[in-house]
């Protein structure tokens, strides 16, 4: 089954946007970290998500098919042409919230990977299968940082549990569908995301109770990063700081 | 690299004739390239020596993150950014390994840290400049790591084991950083007029920094001759920096940059490039606390140690909760 172009485009540009902007967000602490084991892990998380990046949108490229690149799509576009979940944007916070961060969307990450390698697309699929991995470790290490502060001092529990009712908002977002979804769950490329939220809850669920985390009950879900209708306000700065060397200094070889 | 001033725990060279027979024994191993290790008996000083040398070494490493981690956020493409984030992770590590050799010498890494944020110990000068564009990541990792790899080639070969390994495993990674960086600067320096003025202003700025990293001339650095004897130190300053400066004035040429330095001639009864010296009154105000950044960087490690104390303090806690369950359960 073929699938409309602009459509495999958007559902690329999530990906590629997602670990783009988490990428750059993690890629801040860098010689700020609590202790230089988590320097390391924190760099190390980053580099992982530019390089999906490098893939998702070195494709989108591709399937766009306008001769663009990659760098183009990350350097060159403004905000309303990104479609990362708002959760991705938000800024880092205390190491808690960069790390509870980090831990909702590994979760998301782990339960969407594993369906992906399964994707009728074949590059899609090939993807997956080198990201899983990397997103394997990326949520064990997060659900244990998670569990260890969760259930450390008092000071580091409550400090967690700050964090999780500042995020927990963001997350229905990820669940979202809309046409494309529908559009690549047909095609057999990617599941409709609202059926991974039984067991992206059962995996949250399990490590919250493990971190002595009480998960907020409200479901109510901010959006707008995926179909790029409202961003916040923090992904501007993000993207002035970002792009800024390819907007002064256009059509340089760097 | 980059340890500089490093004082000797004493004056002087020991002589032979006042040696215990412990410390004549010591010093045979040292003069047959023995590798003194953890274990052996060394003398307190060449123990204090080294600790100073390591913990310096180790403390650039960590705050070497910060003037490359100002421009992580800005690289101008995904492949520059991934090669930076790599190189800075790979600094951060290479401070690990330098802690852990320090340790086996029976000083904490937590002991180091906190002598480093009282300002009782150093990191080398050249962290203390600041990176103001984007060629100076590539200057930084040309020029600041060439330079650590003259230095800590001669390492390699130091005398104390679990140093000269440690000194062997980053060299590999040091290397890797120079070529990277110089391939950086190269595209700067080949490339449009504006990123060229770039390449010009970052090896303007950085070329006497660099050469300052080796510490002052040997006419002047007054604790080394006891290190040598050691062979914690393997060649002198000015040694090393002369074999620095003849390896990056053809690279520097290559790049059709202009030499930063007029001074820089090619020397043919010497067989080395002459060059000028470094305004050392500016050394020796950085390594006081005058430098651009010394107070900046130092600022920025104590927050970070200070903010991420309830880190620490929380994983500590939950690592003993978790050690008295299983106590419990058993």
């Amino acid at each position: 089954m073929t699938v409309d172009k602009n459509l495999l485009l958007q559902f690329l540009l999530r990906q590629g946007d997602n670990t783009l902007i988490l990428g750059h967000r993690v890629s801040e602490w860098c010689g700020h970290s609590p202790v230089l084991e988590e320097d390391i892990a924190l760099a190390n998380t980053a580099l992982d998500l530019i390089g999906q990046t490098q893939m998702w949108l070195g494709y989108a490229a591709e399937v766009q098919g306008e001769g663009k690149t990659a760098d183009d799509l990350a350097f060159l576009r403004d905000a309303w042409d990104f479609r990362n979940v708002l959760l991705t944007e938000l800024p880092n916070g205390d190491f808690g919230q960069t790390l509870m961060r980090q831990f909702l969307f590994d979760a998301f990450q782990s339960v969407l990977m594993g369906r992906l390698m399964g994707s009728t697309d074949e590059t899609v699929a090939a993807i997956a299968a080198k990201a899983s991995k990397e997103v394997a470790y990326h949520v064990e290490r997060s659900a244990d940082t998670v569990v260890g502060l969760g259930d450390g001092t008092e000071e580091s529990h409550n400090r967690m549990q700050a964090a999780l009712e500042y995020l927990w908002p963001y997350v229905g977002e990820m669940f979202e569908s809309d046409e494309t979804d529908a559009a690549m769950a047909a095609a057999g490329i990617a599941p409709d995301p609202s059926t991974l939220r039984a067991e992206y809850d059962a995996l949250v669920t399990r490590v919250l109770a493990e971190a002595t985390l009480t998960l907020p009950e409200s479901r109510y879900a901010h959006k707008g990063g995926r179909t790029g209708r409202m961003h916040t306000e923090h992904l501007g700065h993000l993207l002035a700081t970002m792009q800024w060397l390819q907007r002064a200094y256009p059509g340089c070889e760097w | 690299m980059y340890a500089q001033m490093i004082k000797t725990a004493h004056k002087g060279v020991h002589k032979r004739e006042d040696m215990s027979p412990e410390e004549r024994a010591f010093q045979d191993k040292i003069d047959a390239d023995i590798k003194i290790e953890p274990r052996d008996w060394m003398p307190d000083d060449y123990r204090a020596t080294l600790i100073r040398q390591i913990g310096q070494h180790a403390h650039s490493e960590v705050v070497g993150q910060l003037p490359e981690g100002n421009w992580i956020t800005r690289a101008p493409t995904l492949e520059r950014k991934a090669i930076l984030l790599a190189k800075v992770q790979d600094e951060a590590g290479h401070g690990l390994y330098l802690y852990s050799a320090a340790e086996t010498l029976g000083e904490t890494r937590d002991e180091l840290v906190r002598l480093l944020h009282e300002g009782r110990m150093k990191y080398s000068s050249i962290f203390n400049y600041p990176t103001l564009n984007w060629a100076d990541i590539g200057a930084v990792g040309w020029l600041v790591d060439g330079a650590a790899i003259v230095n800590q080639v001669a390492l390699q070969r130091t005398s104390y084991g679990p140093y000269s390994r440690a000194m062997i495993r980053i060299c590999k990674e040091e290397s890797f950083h120079a070529r990277q960086g110089y391939h950086a600067i190269m595209k700067m320096a080949f490339g449009t007029p504006e990123q060229k003025k770039q390449a010009q202003d970052a090896v303007n700025r950085l070329w006497f920094p660099a050469i300052m990293m080796f510490g002052p001339s040997d006419a002047d650095s007054t604790h080394s001759e006891q290190s040598m004897a050691w062979k914690i130190k393997v060649k002198s300053n000015d040694e090393l920096r002369q074999q620095f400066v003849d390896q990056t004035v053809p690279q520097i040429e290559y790049l059709g940059l202009d030499l930063p330095d007029p001074g820089i001639k090619w020397n043919e009864e010497r067989g080395h490039y002459d060059f000028s010296d470094p305004d050392w009154s500016e050394f020796f105000d950085v390594i006081k606390g005058n430098g651009p950044c010394n107070v900046d960087r130092l600022q920025n490690r104590v927050a970070a140690w200070e903010d991420g104390a309830w880190v620490r303090d929380g994983l500590l806690a939950h690592a003993e909760k978790k050690a008295a369950r299983k106590v419990a359960a058993e």
